[in-house]
């Protein structure tokens, strides 16, 4: 058989390895990625799947029990209470009034047992949400007008 | 000194269209002024971005915090070194650091070869320049550092809002990695561009290809260097700053550096391909086109919030200037490569699967299929939501299925890779230097085995890590004693001479060696151990051989934070060690909690210890210990890695070569890939 060929053939049985290997592995680590809000028109099957929520965690609703930490999370109104039951510490991020995203289950009793509780690191790449610029804010390359202190 | 930047930032907008347009006219014309004239204007950049970044940061040094870019990421107590790095450490400054370090290689590259390769340096001139212009648009338009915070009043006039202080810099970056890290991650995409520009440049010149490969390679070396770097510093600030334990968490802002990576390892191997016996043209051009796509791709995703990371991005509108920019270059790259293919067609084909070129072509195909198996992983929210419309994303066990059995295969490839010769190998040839390598490696991993350590990639990975280093050793070891007996020298000397005399292959074996530290050390995670204990003064837990005893919990103050601190000491099979005293720091300025982690660590494994917090029940110090096995390795391998691409990257000596006449113009060829490889009639 000509050279070309037999790296052909060993291409493509490695390839076809490798995409079965993935195949397991996305089934086996998928999460379906909701918000707070859509939680309650889930129906079916879709209630029992490996799921990824975010929303906002509730300013005061951190308890922890027992190496267990529960806390509510919402979103446009409506919340979420969750228990993470992982075994690695909570991100320093993660504290109330911080963006959050839960992976895990929830539970037929409306509330949701996360593994993992990811929260925003806070490396500023997006604009910020506190009122830092009370009065607003302009770019203007040119010279302003009026100035007073600088 | 602000307006002063803001102008200075709109002249290197201008400027860079110049340049861009007088390169494109000069080359139509072929019009030596204008070609010399956008060629100035190119390297003019550097200092017109060094004086706007340095107006910016003067702004962090002064306080000036009606900067509305200083306000948000820099304090009055800020250390001195973090007002200078809060200049990268968010949309607008990195930006603009990108535009900065991306002046800085055009610099380079034009200044190096200003008297080189003269029908070629224009069209790298013009391919620069535009890309420069590119993010000169986003930093003039779409994320302007120089903001000001003011008021607009009815009558239009703009008053000047000062603050006395500002937010502060996250204190996840006040950490001295942090100053380094960014850097180094940004100079490597950034120097991905030359490669891109060079390899353009040739296609659309019909530039020779032996002469435009190798000038390509060195600059993607430093580009790749540079990125190795960023990984790795990256991947030891997330171990040794955030606090889970561990280095790697596929997520996407990770995976973005790791993809351009990935095919700048595959170009550097399938290059010697090219020099080598002229294949591989059409796949070399498109993977140095794929390194630069996927890191402009990297930045889109890391800034445009489409996937979520945790690296905080929200949805951002500077998506949709990526997304563009994106459009244009993959119609470029395809346009480019469609009228020019016929001067691409390949001088050889393969003519055995046991040979080098088939090992080099595998080493290809896996790396290209891990990126591609990295980016289809990171992008899948997206084109779930786009087919099914519901976001879906897949976890670290997909990434690790398919990563870890690519990484084993090319762990072996690197092994056999030298021992096999071009074009065709005897199979007795290979048989001998094959089986004593593969033996050592089996009869280690026998041992472990006996020793109890069972589980199956760490095993075949300490096979093939052991077989690649005897593999290595032995290259070095047979071609010195060559030397030794022709030259006299002592067996060091002649190590010396022979790793100089080629210091691309032997400083690639070096880094090879690297690669085989790290991915031991990344094994030994299969060996990891945790355990979360309430830690009162006065109690003690255990985690393997280490017993910590908490003595004592107490606050600490620094100069922008307080912090409470348990204070453990260790002792290793009962004898006292050393003391740990891991942190858990307040920021009042910006409200944040960071945990200072606190680490022993020794070739055989690192003890890793958290405090988490007081448990809300009984007020105790909440202590998470980990046992990381092996995890030093990973950072002395980088260490080695770095050392071995310095090596390779220098200038080879040419000087006798042992038993052959000299040819002719030898001293010329010291860049040239040296044709003769020591080893060759003994394989």
């Amino acid at each position: 058989m000509k050279a070309q060929a037999k790296f052909y053939i060993g291409a493509a049985i490695i390839l076809v390895t490798l995409g079965w290997l993935g195949w397991v592995g996305a089934t086996e680590s998928k999460a379906y990625y909701h918000t707070v809000s859509e939680l309650s028109s889930l129906k079916g099957s879709a209630l029992h799947q490996r799921m990824r929520v975010s929303g906002f965690v509730e300013k005061g609703s951190i308890h922890q029990l027992d190496g267990d930490v529960s806390f509510t999370i919402q979103e446009n109104g409506k919340t979420l209470p969750v228990s993470y039951v992982g075994t690695d510490p909570l991100p320093d991020t993660f504290k109330g009034g911080a963006q959050a995203m839960v992976q895990g289950r929830l539970m037929p009793d409306g509330h949701f047992v996360a593994q993992q509780v990811q929260a925003k690191c806070a490396s500023k790449y997006a604009a910020s949400t506190t009122p830092l610029k009370q009065t607003g804010s302009m770019s203007f390359p040119q010279a302003p007008v009026a100035e007073t202190a600088h | 000194m602000d307006i002063f930047g803001s102008f200075a930032l709109i002249l290197a907008l201008i400027t860079a269209g110049y340049a861009f347009i007088a390169g494109i006219v000069g080359i139509k014309t072929r019009n030596p002024l204008a070609i010399k004239s956008a060629r100035r204007a190119s390297l003019v950049m550097l200092p017109l971005l060094t004086l706007t970044a340095g107006c910016l940061i003067y702004g962090f040094f002064t306080n000036n915090f009606s900067m509305a870019y200083v306000a948000e990421h820099s304090s009055v107590h800020l250390p001195l070194l973090y007002k200078f790095a809060a200049l990268w450490s968010g949309q607008e400054g990195s930006l603009l650091f990108w535009s900065w370090l991306l002046s800085m290689w055009t610099f380079a590259v034009l200044f190096t070869n200003r008297r080189k390769h003269p029908e070629l340096m224009p069209y790298v001139g013009v391919v620069m320049a535009g890309v420069e212009f590119f993010f000169l648009l986003l930093n003039n338009f779409a994320a302007n550092p120089f903001s000001i915070l003011g008021v607009t009043s009815a009558t239009g006039a703009v008053t000047i809002v000062s603050q006395s202080n500002g937010h502060g810099l996250n204190p996840l970056l006040q950490y001295p990695e942090m100053v380094i890290h960014p850097p180094m991650l940004y100079l490597g995409y950034t120097g991905m561009t030359v490669p891109f520009a060079f390899a353009m440049g040739a296609l659309l010149a019909h530039y020779p290809g032996e002469k435009w490969i190798h000038l390509t390679r060195r600059w993607m070396m430093a580009a790749w260097l540079f990125l190795t770097c960023g990984i790795l510093l990256g991947m030891h600030w997330a171990y040794a700053v955030l606090g889970w334990g561990g280095y790697w968490a596929w997520d996407p802002v990770e995976n973005a550096s790791l993809m351009p990576w990935l095919t700048g390892t595959a170009f550097l191997h399938s290059v010697m391909m090219q020099e080598k016996r002229g294949m591989m043209r059409v796949w070399n051009i498109w993977l140095v086109f794929a390194g630069f796509l996927l890191s402009i791709l990297g930045t889109f995703l890391t800034r445009s919030g489409v996937v979520s990371s945790v690296h905080a991005f929200a949805q951002s509108s500077i998506g949709g200037w990526f997304l563009g920019f994106l459009a244009i270059l993959i119609t470029f790259c395809i346009w480019a490569y469609w009228q020019n293919r016929d001067y691409l067609k390949s001088d050889n084909q393969l003519d055995s699967v046991v040979s080098r070129e088939s090992s080099f072509l595998f080493n290809n195909l896996v790396l290209l299929a891990a990126a591609f198996a990295v980016l289809w992983g990171t992008l899948f929210p997206v084109l779930s939501e786009a087919v099914q419309g519901s976001k879906i994303s897949v976890g670290p066990p997909f990434f690790n299925r398919v990563n870890v059995p690519i990484a084993l295969f090319l762990l072996f490839l690197t092994g056999v890779g030298p021992l096999l010769a071009w074009r065709k190998t005897s199979m007795e040839s290979l048989r001998r230097n094959f089986a004593w390598p593969m033996m050592g490696g089996l009869v280690a991993g026998g041992v472990a085995f006996a020793y109890g350590f069972r589980e199956f990639y760490a095993l075949v990975c300490l096979i093939l890590a052991v077989f690649v280093a005897l593999t290595v050793g032995s290259e070095f070891f047979r071609g010195a004693r060559v030397i030794q007996t022709h030259s006299g020298l002592n067996f060091f000397q002649s190590v010396g001479r022979l790793t100089m005399r080629n210091t691309r292959r032997y400083g690639g074996y070096i880094v090879h060696l690297g690669i085989v530290l790290i991915f031991v050390g990344i094994a030994g995670q299969a060996f990891n151990v945790k355990r979360r204990v309430d830690l009162a003064p006065g109690s003690q837990m255990t985690i393997g051989p280490y017993t910590l005893y908490c003595q004592n919990f107490d606050q600490q103050n620094g100069p922008n934070y307080t912090a409470e601190e348990a204070t453990l000491e260790v002792f290793q099979n009962g004898r006292p060690t050393m003391m740990l005293f891991p942190e858990r720091r307040y920021f009042p300025a910006s409200g944040v909690i960071e945990t200072m982690v606190s680490i022993h660590s020794s070739l055989a494994r690192d003890l890793y210890v958290v405090y988490s917090g007081p448990d809300p029940q009984n007020n105790k110090p909440v202590i998470h210990a980990y046992l990381n096995p092996l995890v030093k390795w990973i950072w002395l391998g980088g260490i080695v890695v770095l050392l071995g691409t310095l090596l390779a990257l220098l200038p080879s000596s040419s000087g006798p070569s042992p038993g052959k006449p000299q040819p002719a113009g030898a001293g010329s060829a010291a860049e040239a890939v040296p044709d003769e490889d020591i080893l060759e009639r003994t394989r």
